[in-house]
């Protein structure tokens, strides 16, 4: 599919690289992310990359649509290094009943037992192809075929924070209590958004998550850890 | 104690804002930030500040508050909302001015006449801690202003200053216009291929009207329904303020400063920068007209808007007779209602 520049009024403009949810279309969007954030173009706001799409926000006062494509021409064909190393982050969740309010539910849909749901949640390592809905909340994927569902029909009014959840081909986490559509398999003792944290969110697109199991116990030192601001999340850097 | 605003009544949705919080959206974090940033920005030039400083939002129904400070310049612009003075001796000092009050003074925001929301500024501005670069609150993700919250009767929102400066007080020569009646302009896109031909005429065709369901977020139009051509889920992509996104329903959404970063469902047209204050402007029950405009009309519309703003700030004028607040009370309270100018 050929790249396609779509207005948002004279706010932003939109480069479309797919109409569908595919890891060779993320990286085309998050590496012109990288590319036009590394360019520092007069008037661009700020990039915010999607699935598919790379939304680039601009001050009409200080550019134009019509100039602003021809420079995002320019960078679509050059090559250069990512602005940010990506990470590969190691999340701890504790899958047990009580943390996992559907994982019963989820079992009963897929066929599978609840361990064997919890292997293959654990068993991927995830892409996070985009942070949105509410501050935090990263889309990542692709899961387990065998775990493909459904939204909940009826949502959730409060989910609470940290709930791990799945729905059609992404996982989750909530980084705040929220309404939800998700089902709700797990929960992790590590927040996973923060205003005071550069930047806010533990996740940035592009990133790799891994999901390690846990039980209570551990859940609780975690927990109260990360209140006494004592513990980080295992990360190392990877190539993409 | 620090200078500040005591809230005696919070009105119906008092909220600090700024310009917004940008460069967070790949993060999830919306952009916030006034309404009507015409407005607020009007209300920061009139005492003195620059566009950036924080004001109060007010929607729909102003706040009682009284002065903890040993003076403070405050201005208010938007919405046909009035400054009116409490105590003994009540009067109204108008809109789109400065007015110098000294400590204790209780005042009011009055009802908003013309338009949802409007600007309280203070000279120096609020001294609010930035949260990801901005003082402007996200209510739902309990982060920005106030503790990330609208105002609560009793709290004090500090200011920048203990004191006004010395000047004269300013006035605007002309109320500016608040686009009541003017078309909305928008360009069509970014996915009006997912909509039928009827829909695309229908949107600027016929006549909208905000719907109840309005807040910081966005709000649903009551009108025609707009149709899909084949499906309403799209994958999940970037959505800019001044959006019109249709669910499956076929009932419009607006997005305002508060929406979320990236959404599923198809957007028909965005309203234009420059029309994003006029539309914001309106209250549930107003009426909307939407006229198709392409993206270079847009942006030579925002560069006049930005001119005729900068005509206005030239305007301003300091108002007949000085700063002198005993004058100025004797003088709306038994001469005129409004703004004397000084002529020369």
């Amino acid at each position: 599919m050929a790249v396609r520049f779509l207005p948002s009024a004279d706010s932003a403009v939109i480069v479309e690289f797919g109409d569908r949810i595919d890891r060779a279309v993320s990286d085309q969007v998050l590496g012109l992310a990288a590319r036009m954030r590394a360019a520092d173009i007069a008037g661009v706001i700020e990039v915010v990359p999607s699935f598919r799409s790379l939304m680039v926000q601009y001050d009409p006062l200080r550019t134009g649509s019509a100039e602003l494509i021809g420079t995002i021409r320019s960078l679509l064909t050059s090559k250069s290094a990512l602005d940010r190393k990506r990470r590969l982050w190691r999340v701890p969740v504790c899958y047990e009943s009580d943390f996992a309010p559907d994982l019963a539910s989820v079992a009963r849909q897929t066929k599978l037992a609840p361990e064997e749901v919890v292997a293959l949640h654990s068993a991927t390592r995830y892409h996070v192809y985009m942070i949105g809905f509410v501050p935090g909340f990263p889309y990542m994927g692709d899961l387990a075929e065998a775990l493909v569902l459904p939204r909940l029909a009826d949502p959730r009014i409060r989910v609470p924070s940290g709930s791990v959840a799945i729905a059609t081909t992404m996982t989750a986490i909530y980084p705040l209590e929220s309404p939800g559509g998700w089902h709700l398999i797990g929960t992790t003792p590590i927040p996973i958004f923060d205003t005071l944290a550069s930047p806010p969110a533990l996740f940035a697109p592009g990133d790799a998550v891994e999901f390690e199991a846990i039980d209570p116990d551990t859940f609780a030192r975690i927990r109260s850890a990360t209140e006494r601001r004592d513990y980080r999340p295992a990360s190392t850097e990877f190539a993409g | 104690m620090t200078a500040a605003l005591k809230v005696v009544a919070p009105g119906m949705h008092t909220t600090i804002q700024d310009l917004g919080r940008h460069g967070y959206q790949a993060f999830g974090v919306p952009v916030s930030g006034a309404l009507d940033v015409v407005s607020h920005r009007l209300a920061n030039r009139i005492v003195g500040n620059g566009d950036d400083a924080p004001t109060l939002e007010i929607l729909f129904q102003g706040p009682t508050l009284d002065v903890v400070a040993e003076s403070a310049r405050i201005a208010v612009a938007g919405g046909g909302a009035e400054i009116e003075l409490m105590g003994d001796r009540p009067s109204s000092l108008g809109g789109w001015r400065s007015a110098l009050l000294s400590r204790g003074q209780r005042f009011r925001v009055s009802r908003l006449a013309e338009a949802s929301c409007c600007y309280l500024a203070v000279e120096g501005g609020f001294s609010v801690e930035r949260s990801l670069g901005s003082a402007s609150t996200y209510a739902r993700g309990g982060f920005g202003g106030l503790e990330g919250r609208a105002l609560q009767a009793g709290d004090l929102v500090p200011l920048m200053r203990e004191q006004a400066s010395e000047r004269a007080e300013l006035g605007l020569a002309e109320r500016p216009q608040l686009g009541r009646e003017q078309p909305i302009r928008i360009v069509l896109g970014p996915q009006q291929d997912h909509f039928t031909e009827a829909a695309l005429e229908r949107l600027a065709g016929e006549e909208f009207v905000v719907s109840k369901h309005a807040d910081r977020m966005g709000m649903r139009l009551d009108g025609p329904l707009l149709a899909h051509r084949d499906g309403y889920n799209i994958v999940s992509d970037g959505i800019a303020t001044g959006a019109i996104q249709v669910p499956g329903s076929g009932q419009p959404i607006l997005l305002l400063a508060d929406h979320q970063t990236t959404g599923g469902y198809p957007k028909i047209a965005t309203v234009i920068s420059a029309d994003i204050p006029v539309v914001a402007r309106r209250k549930p029950g107003d009426r909307i007209r939407f006229e198709a405009v392409d993206v270079a009309e847009a942006e030579r519309l925002r560069r006049e808007q930005e001119a005729a703003f900068q005509a206005l700030v030239t305007s301003l004028a300091p108002l007949k007779p000085a700063a002198d607040l005993d004058a100025v009370r004797l003088l709306d309270a038994n001469l005129i209602s409004g703004v004397v100018f000084d002529e020369t």
